[in-house]
């Protein structure tokens, strides 16, 4: 028969062509970062690469998978961590503080059988997690104060969140790794002026009590300097009050009389008894 | 043309062309085209052994074709199974099974044989560049991650081979300096701030970075975005703003590898770098004032402090100065007495107008408004002079 197919190299070649897709229709890669499902007629025969906690990469299920060509039907399935993007939602806090949340989770399909039968894909399994992960941090904002939200406090509510959303991605083969809160704003309006009004009103006082504070410093230092100057003052006048009140008065008439600030000629009247003049009466 | 010529060019021209030749001359099905062809499939080689296979140098398959012209060798019928798969269409219009077939269907052989050689040689050596690291998947399970260098596989779809760069740092911008983006950030004081920051990171694990995340930018993105706001949460905006930067820097980039490990991503953080943060565009006005309001505080202190040296300076100026003349008062205080008030007094008194009046019996006629008019024209003087 061999030798009949070497005579005739085109059937030689249909035959290998027929081999080939024998062989691709029997044998599949599961990659590293599937797993997969074995169908045989819708029924879920096996399944491969099952996601293992912790497993390490080369020692997983991954490589070939036999099937039975046209009664098996493969299906491959994301072992790789997976992304629920959430729309922003408004959330309403007990204290009447609206919030505009942006949230994540990361989340694995760790149950392929039953994620499979569940919700079949894994588009429409992160739909269905953003619905729920929605109704959830609603659910749990909705009973803290706006405050909490942003205090550490904040990693306990993400934990309840993530429970509850564990309990719910569970009936669909999935488990969640991690819920976080990528945004918490003040949404835009009346909200956020107010808050910006408490900024500017914040800011204001501030810009008030440095510059009380600026006069404060500035008259203690000029008091200091006040105190200090009449200190230096007494300590040299001290010495004798008497020649201070001649000396400061020689000083007082050159400044009175000649001083710059001294304004118009200046008209003397004298009497002879005046000391100045003593000399002048000649005896 | 001749056949004479048919022989030249057959000797010369590479494979193809005489394939090419040879089609052409069947379908023109020319005497000097097919006559070889026939002759040759009869007679084994005899008549024109020059042209009949120059091209081909292996000579096994000449000799074995010579022994054994009708009982086709293994090798012979390999070569057939060439040229029938490249074109049986055009091999019926010649004339069957002819020597010249199996000649170009051998040329063929050696074509594919070099193809599927550098194929093989492209598919299983690979040259895995300094700043790389290549992933090895054997049948798409894991194998192992080869380093830089000369580095060989399986071809696929045995092994493949998935490089990544491990050296690179990458940066991921997130917010914008530009003033039409906002990323608005809360903090704890309930401010807004407006952040715009940069996250560099790099592969540390190609593996788990290939394996392990569905969307590894979006999840850094995430994560990033995530962790920043968390801990923006616990700083009160001036910190934000201002001094606390570094801080929040370190923090941030603590958590996000903290977190990304949790995911066994494989990604290294390598710094975050706060490019801005500043108060948002509508109470912008106010934290200026804030710096106007401390610049205000700065000025008044500095005139406070000038004021305080002038005093100072004028007192221990002045108290010197008196210090000095009472040392001297002290050793004659009679004489520096006098000596300064006569000083005083002439130096006054010389600028003065003068009048003495003695004191009994006369009664003293001041012409005040005469004072007044020549004190008003000696304004005017000073004036004037100044």
């Amino acid at each position: 028969m061999f030798e009949t197919l070497l005579r005739r190299p085109m059937r030689l070649l249909i035959a290998v062509l027929a081999l080939l897709v024998l062989v691709s229709m029997t044998v599949s890669v599961v990659p590293e970062d599937k797993q997969a499902l074995i169908l045989r007629f819708g029924e879920i025969e096996a399944t491969v690469n099952k996601y293992k906690k912790g497993e390490d990469f080369g020692r997983s299920g991954a490589g070939l998978v036999l099937r039975i060509p046209f009664f098996d039907n493969i299906q491959f399935i994301d072992k790789r961590i997976l992304g629920i993007n959430m729309e922003r939602q408004q959330v309403l806090s007990t204290d009447q503080q609206r919030l505009q949340v942006d949230a994540f989770a990361r989340f694995r399909i760790t149950d392929p059988v039953r994620m499979y039968t569940a919700i079949r894909t894994e588009d429409r399994l992160q739909q269905q997690l953003a619905t729920i992960l929605g109704s959830s941090l609603r659910n749990e904002l909705g009973k803290r104060t706006f405050a909490t939200l942003l205090s550490p406090e904040r990693g306990a509510v993400m934990d309840n969140i993530q429970v509850a959303l564990n309990r719910e991605a569970r009936k669909y083969g999935a488990e969640i790794i991690d819920v976080r809160i990528k945004r918490a704003d003040l949404p835009e309006g009346a909200t956020l002026d107010a808050a910006y009004n408490r900024m500017r009103t914040a800011r204001e006082q501030e810009a008030t009590a440095i510059r009380a504070e600026g006069q404060k410093e500035a008259q203690i230092i000029r008091g200091n300097a006040d105190g200090e100057a009449a200190r230096i003052y007494a300590a040299s006048y001290g010495k004798d009050p008497e020649f201070y009140d001649f000396y400061r008065a020689m000083q007082s008439y050159r400044q009175t009389f000649l001083g710059e600030n001294s304004s118009g000629a200046t008209s003397i009247i004298l009497s002879p008894d005046n000391e100045y003049l003593k000399q002048f009466h000649g005896d | 043309m001749s056949n004479d010529n048919d022989g030249t060019i057959g000797r010369r021209t590479p494979g193809g062309l005489r394939r090419i030749f040879d089609s052409i001359s069947q379908m023109a099905n020319s005497p000097w085209g097919n006559g070889p062809k026939d002759g040759d499939d009869g007679k084994g080689g005899g008549k024109k052994p020059g042209p009949r296979n120059p091209w081909v140098t292996p000579d096994p398959a000449d000799t074995a074709r010579g022994r054994k012209p009708r009982g086709p060798s293994a090798l012979d019928e390999l070569l057939r199974k060439g040229r029938g798969s490249f074109g049986g269409g055009g091999g019926s219009g010649g004339g069957g099974d002819g020597f010249d077939l199996s000649a170009s269907a051998r040329w063929w052989k050696w074509a594919i044989i070099a193809i599927v050689a550098i194929v093989l040689l492209f598919s299983t050596v690979h040259v895995v560049p300094p700043e790389k690291e290549g992933v090895v998947t054997r049948l798409g399970s894991y194998s192992r991650t080869v380093g830089p260098g000369v580095k060989f596989t399986l071809p696929p779809p045995f092994e493949r081979i998935r490089l990544e760069d491990v050296r690179a740092i990458r940066t991921m911008a997130i917010g914008s300096p530009n003033a039409t983006d906002e990323n608005f950030v809360l903090t704890r004081d309930q401010s807004i701030v407006d952040l715009a920051y940069e996250v560099r990171w790099s592969i540390r694990d190609p593996e788990l970075f290939i394996f392990q995340l569905a969307e590894p930018e979006d999840t850094i993105r995430e994560v990033a975005e995530s962790s920043m706001r968390a801990t923006v949460a616990n700083f009160d905006l001036v910190q934000a703003i201002g001094p606390g930067r570094v801080e929040i820097e370190s923090q941030v980039q603590q958590r996000m590898q903290d977190l990304l490990d949790q995911y066994r991503a494989g990604v290294l953080i390598q710094g975050i770098a706060i490019r801005q943060a500043d108060p948002p565009k509508q109470v912008d006005e106010a934290f200026k004032e804030v710096t106007a309001a401390r610049q205000e505080r700065e000025s008044a202190i500095n005139l406070a402090r000038a004021y305080e040296q002038q005093v100072l300076e004028g007192a221990r100026g002045q108290t010197a100065a008196f210090d000095k003349i009472y040392e001297q008062y002290k050793l004659s205080p009679g004489v520096t007495r006098r000596r300064l008030y006569y000083e005083t007094m002439e130096a006054v008194l010389s600028k003065a107008d003068k009048t003495i009046v003695e004191p009994r019996g006369v009664t003293p006629y001041l012409p005040l408004p005469e004072v007044q008019r020549r004190a008003a024209a000696a304004d005017p003087a000073a004036k004037g002079g100044q």
